[in-house]
């Protein structure tokens, strides 16, 4: 009677959007290296970067939906964890320049050199070791998420209330790295990297990499997600944001469920920073700005809360608008189109792009099995 | 420190005082409730008769007072409500509570006794018997036509019904209903006295309830809580002739 977990997990709407993904993290590389750069087919490095980004931004929406749409866990502060994933790829894209630096300290960043810092602080050990800075990109964010989710979830902290905490902690983090002396660049951050596991951050086979990367880690992301919502987990997760003082009677311990997926979550976002870094090319405290996690949270809202995919199409929706609405004479009125789609969306569309397609295919398939069983039950 | 009492009584509530903003809720309530028992729980608004519930269920904290269940052995008030539902006490909600955008069946899956740590829901297989038991459950609770229906569409009565089966699935020593006839028609409210007898034959129950011809349909012992105290108690011809309650309740 039931289905096959994998049958279930990979159904046809997930099947499609790994499909879609694998060929576009195939076809843009390829359109890129491989068509002559005046061809109309061809895809500019700028433009792969921008995907790449895009790619980057999906797989946080995806880790806020995740949360979110399936645990009811509204965080406004999931920007600190993919700011910290940053950081985190930040600091070995800093140590890998060497004596490529201004002042050329074999050791010292530039902006330690600059602060006359005589040694490098012991928290900045061992990242110049790939292995330890990519641990550091899921362990860092997860362990924050891991004692903030321990006090948050056991003094039973939601709604409103979490919100606004999550969003304490991610302007907090924003004074912190903001100032010299915490060890992390200061306003300006870490930038200027030269390398990333020894080849040119800068070059295009290196950013085609990083743009495939991204959607390998978007597509396993997906999945992870995927497991996770139709296993009975997932089941308790929905019960525990429909109901949670019923789930709770039940004898489930609803902090363990929450804390558990919001460590997960707070991970993704990690990795997704980690991979944005290198394709940018800069991470700085700004990143930590509440408004970005704000914004994250409407590409949600915009795609389609708990449904997954329709995150990953909010973010590249509103982030597609946002690249052409901030080029061009366009720039000033982009804060306007933000604030107006996001309007438009919970007036229009509550349910999203993605959930409105998936309740009117539900509605529909519900008329039909009614219409079948309507002549039966006339008997 | 408070000694361990012996008793036989399967919940014993002795001397419970709570109070909200110095209002009393419940007030030197003393209850017992023995093993096989069904107790109907009526009184006014305000006498109380959540909260009690919310004590036992460990929802609330009392100010002073003993809870035991299970003879005295285990005392209620140092646990959470997920080590009580654990226990084996289970609730019912006076608002029907079920899980809306689940199906009947997954409703019931998850109230089912079993491994409720996060590592034996990630890792799950639903075992044949459990799937017959679910099945049984549909039976009891005369649900099995809307099986595959999401529980949100399901009609008052049906997800009174419905959170008694996942009450059941729970496979309690205690249940506490509270209001389940509570909006539902007479048919429906006469089906579910019928139905809480039958679950009596095997689990100890208590009803709280308004609906006087319900408690008389169910015939058992009541008792009358009233300011967060019992009032009277005994059987329902009883204590509806109790001056006392008959003021009570017509407020003179």
């Amino acid at each position: 009677m039931r289905a096959f977990p994998l049958t279930r997990m990979l159904d046809r709407g997930a099947q499609l959007f790994l499909v879609l993904l694998g060929a576009f993290a195939i076809a843009v590389p390829v359109l890129n290296l491989m068509m002559p750069a005046g061809s109309a087919l061809h895809v500019s490095t700028y433009l792969v970067t921008l995907f790449g980004k895009y790619v980057c931004y999906a797989l946080l929406a995806l880790s806020i939906d995740l949360i979110w749409g399936y645990a009811g866990i509204l965080s406004l502060g999931h920007g600190a964890f993919f700011a910290l994933g940053g950081y985190a790829m930040g600091m070995y894209l800093m140590r890998q320049i060497g004596t490529r630096g201004v002042y050329a300290h074999p050791i010292l960043p530039d902006f330690m050199v600059f602060l006359n810092w005589p040694e490098l602080p012991l928290y900045w050990y061992g990242f110049n070791y790939f292995a330890y800075a990519a641990l550091m990109v899921v362990l860092v964010p997860g362990l924050l998420a891991f004692i903030f989710g321990w006090f948050a979830f056991r003094s039973r902290v939601t709604g409103v209330y979490l919100s606004i905490i999550t969003q304490a902690l991610t302007f907090a983090l924003m004074l912190g790295f903001f100032r010299n002396n915490f060890g992390f660049g200061g306003n300006n951050g870490l930038t200027d990297f030269k390398d990333i596991l020894g080849f040119n951050v800068q070059s295009e086979a290196t950013r085609n990499t990083l743009f495939f990367v991204s959607c390998l880690a978007l597509g396993l992301g997906f999945l992870i997600c995927r497991a996770l919502v139709t296993s009975k987990y997932g089941k308790v997760l929905i019960s525990i944001r429909d109901a949670e003082a019923r789930t709770r009677f039940l004898g489930y311990r609803v902090e363990a469920y929450k804390l558990f997926v919001f460590t997960l979550s707070a991970c993704m976002a990690g990795v997704a920073g980690a991979l944005y870094v290198p394709q940018v090319g800069i991470i700085n405290p700004g990143e930590f700005a509440p408004a970005n996690s704000i914004e994250a949270v409407i590409w949600v809202a915009v795609g389609g809360r708990g449904t997954l995919t329709g995150a990953v199409l909010g973010a590249f929706v509103v982030n597609y608008a946002k690249t052409y609405f901030t080029t061009g004479f366009l720039a000033p009125y982009w804060l306007f189109v933000l604030g107006g789609l996001f309007i438009a969306v919970t007036l229009l569309l509550p349910r999203g792009i993605v959930g409105t397609i998936e309740y009117w295919r539900a509605s529909r398939g519900e008329k039909k099995a009614a219409a079948q069983a309507a002549p039966q039950a006339a008997e | 420190m408070i000694e361990k009492r012996t008793t036989s009584a399967l919940l014993y509530l002795d001397g419970v005082s709570v109070s909200f903003d110095g209002f009393k809720a419940i007030n030197n309530l003393s209850l017992t409730i023995e093993p096989g028992e069904m107790r109907a729980i009526i009184g006014p608004n305000g006498a109380g008769k959540t909260t009690m519930m919310d004590i036992v269920t460990g929802k609330t904290r009392p100010d002073e007072g003993d809870v035991f269940f299970e003879g005295g052995s285990i005392d209620l008030t140092k646990l959470d409500e997920t080590e009580i539902a654990i226990l084996g006490i289970g609730r019912k909600f006076q608002k029907p509570t079920v899980f809306d955008m689940h199906t009947v069946e997954d409703n019931l899956l998850l109230a089912l006794r079993d491994d409720r740590r996060v590592r034996g829901t990630l890792v799950w297989d639903t075992s044949k018997s459990q799937e017959e038991r679910i099945d049984a459950l549909l039976d009891t609770i005369r649900l099995k036509a809307v099986r595959s229906r999401v529980a949100g569409s399901l009609s008052h009565g049906q997800k009174q019904w419905l959170e008694i089966g996942m009450l059941l699935a729970q496979e309690p020593k205690l249940l506490l209903v509270d209001e389940p006839v509570a909006g539902m028609t007479d048919a429906e409210t006469q089906q579910t006295a019928e139905l809480l007898r039958e679950i009596n034959k095997t689990k100890t129950v208590v009803v709280v309830e308004h609906d006087m011809h319900f408690v008389r349909e169910l015939g058992v012992k009541v008792t009358c809580l009233h300011e967060g105290q019992v009032l009277a108690e005994g059987s329902i011809d009883d204590v509806s002739q109790n001056e006392r309650v008959v003021e009570v309740y017509l407020g003179r």
